[in-house]
């Protein structure tokens, strides 16, 4: 299949949209009507056709359009990509991985050919075609690691292994839920979650880094995380939150279904093979309220998440000030049936939405 | 007197414990104002430890230099601020040999500075010795412009580089030696709530 890729912005004017190609198949993180922190982790071995888990590196319409929105963001503040000086290895390794995975997922778009350590990418939505040498930084522009990441939608955090624990030790993040890469870099998995409430009491840390640290060579795992933005805005960094902030007071009962997106992590987990290092991709999806209730399980099921999600967890997601209006506005899509379980939107066989007026 | 209980925070906050002489070929002591109270009692556990210690003290003010001075430490140094310091402290930490003890007590910015430096020099934080002693002040970093304030006692403070009002996070890097502050009036500008001393 050829992707159509989207001439959009996630900033300024936020021409983004979805196709109704990508609302189908937007990864909707409630598989039932509630929602309570889980490491909810299983193997990243593909997915039905076309939904987003079938490729190890998802390609979709807003991949240009991102890398563009990408390289704005490294322009105004290059420390949002860091690499401590013992992960280069680790680059290198994501690199492959990345290279080898589209190239060989997605042929019609990327090419990968080898003359011994003489690499070939290329790179066709992006109009890039490269020659370099393996494992040799002098002949890339960027760093492994950047170099790479600058042609993959999604944040990555490159995360060392040692002392039974991972650091956050190298990154590339611009579409982050509200987490600076500049300043977690060199903490150690607590740490860099400590901020968030509930879980480290249920004990979730615990047990993911216990997973973690298990993921072998060839066997990915992923999970789901999400939060609420208004606007399309893939930046939502501390960094700007000065600048960006302002635009949560902006909802009104007239835009919200426009405005208001559900934000969505896949979360991937890739073992790097020589530097025995963990990628951690962070992919970000973005979806309308209005593109989400075109599919009545979700309008049913996301009124009854958001209704019921814990204050603290309401708070921690920015969005306890805007949830009564989110609630005036998910409920006149939610007439009270039964969801049938699981996270995809089944379309064909879910009633249509019965409520009057 | 001057030893505070800090209330128990999110992990990546640090945690700070009391001095005790350990085995050691060799005993660096970082230490500003009143931390110098922690190296006076250390020093008074192991009569043998002076003849093997280097104190780099930042009085800011205080007055326990004659005090310090009459243990007697191999090597002593007075030094009128943290930053004029820090090229001893990297110096003598870049010639280190194995067996060497870290000592540090004080501010948390002193403190968090000075483990920085030791850990650059290959040191694991683990293995560094911090007692906190006197001021509960922090040293803060503008997640917005990046440019660190010291010795911050209030929240919300106004950042000493970009001049926005941040609220104090308990979220900390040992890499940056800092607290994290955020812009507190972002999202309802000039709201800004009176300042309110930290602990307070």
């Amino acid at each position: 299949m050829t992707i159509q890729f989207n001439d959009e912005t996630f900033r300024d004017d936020y021409s983004f949209h979805n196709s109704d190609w990508a609302i189908k198949r937007f990864p909707f993180p409630f598989h039932e009507d509630s929602y309570m922190y889980a490491v909810n982790m299983e193997q990243h071995r593909g997915g039905p056709e076309g939904s987003v888990y079938e490729k190890r590196f998802d390609v979709d319409e807003h991949y240009v359009a991102e890398m563009r929105d990408r390289a704005m963001v490294l322009a105004d503040d290059p420390l949002r990509c860091q690499s401590l000086p013992h992960m280069t290895l680790a680059g290198w390794d994501l690199l492959e991985l990345i290279m080898v995975s589209k190239s060989e997922d997605y042929p019609d778009l990327f090419e990968l050919h080898h003359d011994a350590d003489q690499w070939r990418w290329v790179n066709k939505p992006l109009g890039i075609d490269d020659t370099f040498t393996f494992l040799d930084e002098t002949t890339l522009p960027y760093g492994p690691m950047e170099y790479i990441t600058r042609q993959t939608q999604g944040d990555f955090c490159v995360l060392d292994q040692r002392e039974e624990n991972l650091w956050m030790d190298a990154g590339m993040v611009t579409t982050q839920a509200d987490w600076s890469l500049d300043f977690d870099l060199g903490m150690n998995f607590f740490e860099w979650h400590a901020p968030v409430p509930l879980a480290h009491e249920m004990g979730i840390f615990k047990r993911a880094l216990k997973f973690l640290l298990n993921i072998q060579q060839g066997a990915p795992a992923r999970r789901m995380n999400w939060t609420m933005t208004v606007n399309p805005l893939l930046d939502t960094s501390p960094e700007n939150y000065h600048k960006w902030g302002i635009q949560k007071t902006t909802l009104t009962p007239e835009n919200i279904g426009s405005k208001q997106h559900l934000r969505v992590e896949l979360q991937t987990f890739f073992r790097l093979p020589r530097s025995n290092a963990l990628v951690f991709p962070i992919r970000c999806y973005l979806c309308s309220f209005q593109d989400l209730m075109t599919m009545p399980k979700w309008g049913r099921r996301l009124h009854r998440v958001v209704r019921d999600l814990p204050v603290e967890l309401a708070t921690y997601k920015g969005f306890i000030d805007n949830r009564p209006m989110m609630l005036d506005y998910l409920s006149q899509f939610d007439d009270g049936l039964p969801t049938s379980p699981g996270v995809f939107p089944e379309p064909e066989t879910e009633p249509p939405l019965n409520k009057a007026g | 007197m001057s030893k505070f209980q800090f209330p128990e925070s999110i992990k990546s906050r640090p945690v700070y414990g009391t001095l005790e002489p350990r085995v050691g070929k060799f005993h660096l002591m970082i230490a500003d104002a009143e931390g110098a109270e922690a190296i006076l009692e250390l020093a008074a556990q192991d009569s043998a430890l002076m003849a093997k210690s280097h104190i780099i003290f930042i009085p800011n003010g205080t007055d326990y230099g004659d005090q310090l001075k009459a243990l007697n430490p191999a090597q002593y140094y007075e030094g009128p601020s943290y930053a004029a310091s820090v090229q001893r402290i990297r110096h003598v930490l870049a010639n280190a040999h194995q067996g060497l003890q870290v000592y540090l007590t004080g501010t948390e910015g002193l403190m968090g500075q000075a483990q920085n430096e030791a850990m650059q020099a290959g040191i694991p934080h683990t293995f560094i010795q911090t007692e906190h002693r006197g001021s509960v002040a922090r040293r803060m970093q503008c997640v917005h412009c990046k440019g660190i304030t010291e010795d911050v006692m209030t929240d919300p403070f106004v950042c000493s580089h970009c001049g926005l009002n941040l609220f104090v996070r308990d979220h900390y890097s040992r890499r940056l030696a800092a607290y994290q502050g955020v812009c507190i009036d972002a999202e309802d500008p000039g709201n800004v709530p009176e300042p309110v001393e930290l602990y307070k």
